[in-house]
């Protein structure tokens, strides 16, 4: 089988529509809602707040907890078993070291700002769309932050160059698959996350990584707009 | 060759370019990038001359010295009280700060104040690791009683309180209540079930409209609806 143009039809440089919406959850501190095509992410933030056990904390500053959780029926495939996995707690942590490059939380010794991530659905691009939501809801809880943070992931399937893969490229059959995840802060340009799964050539990954870039650059301006709208009326 | 980009009162996001040139001042809220000028949290941009600042709209309480907090007892020790501040740290209100009354040696603290009571006081000192100390020594400093406590935006109590306290007098006035505003967010409303109802739907209405001009005759308006019958 050769993979020639991509399944949904989009160009190869193109993500999956996009939606965003600040403010989703009333009671949390901060909260936001990224949907990119088939996967959805939910983040709420709680805190700063009081952190026990006692031990994690640091005087220095507060600390940055991230939770990322795939819902039962979430996954096109089997039923994710409830609870948290390895999978699961590798997330939750490339999550953390993601955001956190952009999180100033020196204001806050000793204390904590809980993230969890929920997907009611998922079509591969989970974790990117996680760090998009949970950026989103920092900002909106009114934390000290630098910058926002943009996620997508690129990727190669055969000789093809690909950014946002979904499901069904993520796993193709029988040929070569890439797939590298890819979080920047969009005003410097510098990157949080950058993992890969698979195999490319150095040549391909920069390109790639402009691909990804152009990508993010749209994403960033989506999370500008859905932060602004719900202070919206605020403008008078 | 300086530029504000950012318009007075506009929302800004973390990272946004408010504005280009070293003779424009970042004021609290952003920081100083090379030549730009940057936000550093989510806020409303206010441009006065040279310095640009943000104006927060959301997030939990910070505690400031001097600030007159409304907090419940959450512990009684050997020689003073551990008060939740609705932020993420507790206070500490020693014994000689708690009372003018003679308190004996060994005497049973939660006579003065038991677990669960509120009570609004003022904070004295808050150092570099968040350490908060409170006193009930001052006017209008005391237990509350009864009534029943509310939670707000923090962001918003300058709002509720309006000019010289003009909101919430107005509130007090229309129905009946005595109303407590604490800096951290939590209201304390005492007075007819019915009238304490439309104290905390009118404070709910204040909180969501806060951003709207002329919002007391909009508030006097409404109050006076609900009154008539």
């Amino acid at each position: 089988m050769t993979y020639k143009q991509r399944i949904d039809g989009r160009g190869f440089d193109e993500a999956r529509p996009i939606e965003a919406k600040v403010g989703v959850i009333k009671r949390a501190d901060g909260s936001a809602m990224f949907k990119i095509g088939n996967t959805w992410a939910y983040a709420a933030v709680y805190g700063p707040r009081n952190l026990h056990p006692k031990f994690l904390q640091d005087p220095q500053k507060g600390i940055l907890r991230c939770n990322y959780n795939m819902m039962p029926f979430s996954s096109s495939g089997e039923r994710v078993r409830p609870g948290g996995s390895r999978r699961s707690k590798e997330i939750s942590l490339v999550t953390q070291k993601a955001l956190l490059p952009v999180l100033d939380l020196e204001e806050y010794p000793n204390s904590v700002v809980d993230v969890f991530i929920e997907l009611p659905q998922t079509e591969a691009g989970s974790r990117c769309a996680g760090i998009c939501a949970a950026s989103m809801a920092l900002a909106d809880a009114g934390l000290n932050m630098k910058d926002l943070i943009s996620a997508v992931s690129v990727g190669r399937v055969a000789d093809k160059l690909l950014v946002d893969l979904d499901y069904s490229e993520e796993s193709y059959p029988d040929v070569a698959v890439a797939d590298i995840p890819i979080a920047i802060m969009p005003n410097s340009g510098k990157i949080t996350l950058l993992q890969m799964d698979g195999e490319v050539k150095k040549e391909e990954l920069m390109k790639l990584l402009e691909m990804g870039k152009k990508v993010l650059m749209e994403i960033y301006e989506i999370q500008k707009k859905a932060l602004k709208e719900k202070y919206h009326e605020v403008e008078v | 060759m300086s530029e504000i980009i950012v318009k007075d009162k506009e929302i800004s996001v973390p990272g946004e370019t408010l504005a280009v040139g070293m003779d424009i001042l970042p004021g609290s809220g952003t920081y100083r990038d090379g030549e730009k000028i940057v936000a550093n949290r989510l806020g409303l941009a206010m441009v006065d001359g040279r310095t640009i600042k943000l104006i927060p709209l959301s997030g939990r309480y910070i505690p400031k010295t001097g600030d007159t907090i409304i907090c419940k007892v959450i512990d009684v020790g050997f020689n003073g009280w551990r008060i939740d501040t609705n932020s993420a740290y507790s206070a500490m209100m020693s014994m000689k700060d708690a009372t003018s009354e003679f308190i004996a040696r060994g005497a049973n603290l939660t006579q003065y104040y038991d677990l669960g009571d509120y009570i609004v006081c003022k904070i004295v000192n808050v150092t570099s690791q968040k350490l908060i100390d409170v006193t009930m020594k001052g006017p209008g400093l005391r237990k509350l009683k009864g009534g029943r406590i509310i939670e707000v935006n923090t962001n918003k109590v300058p709002r509720i309180i309006g000019k010289q306290g003009s909101m919430v007098m107005m509130i007090k006035d229309a129905t009946n209540c005595n109303i407590s505003v604490g800096q951290n967010g939590l209201i304390w409303i005492y007075g007819e079930p019915m009238n304490e109802l439309l104290a905390v739907q009118t404070i709910r209405k204040i909180e969501k409209e806060s951003h709207l001009s002329g919002l007391t005759d909009k508030i006097k308006e409404y109050l006076e609806e609900n009154t008539k019958k």
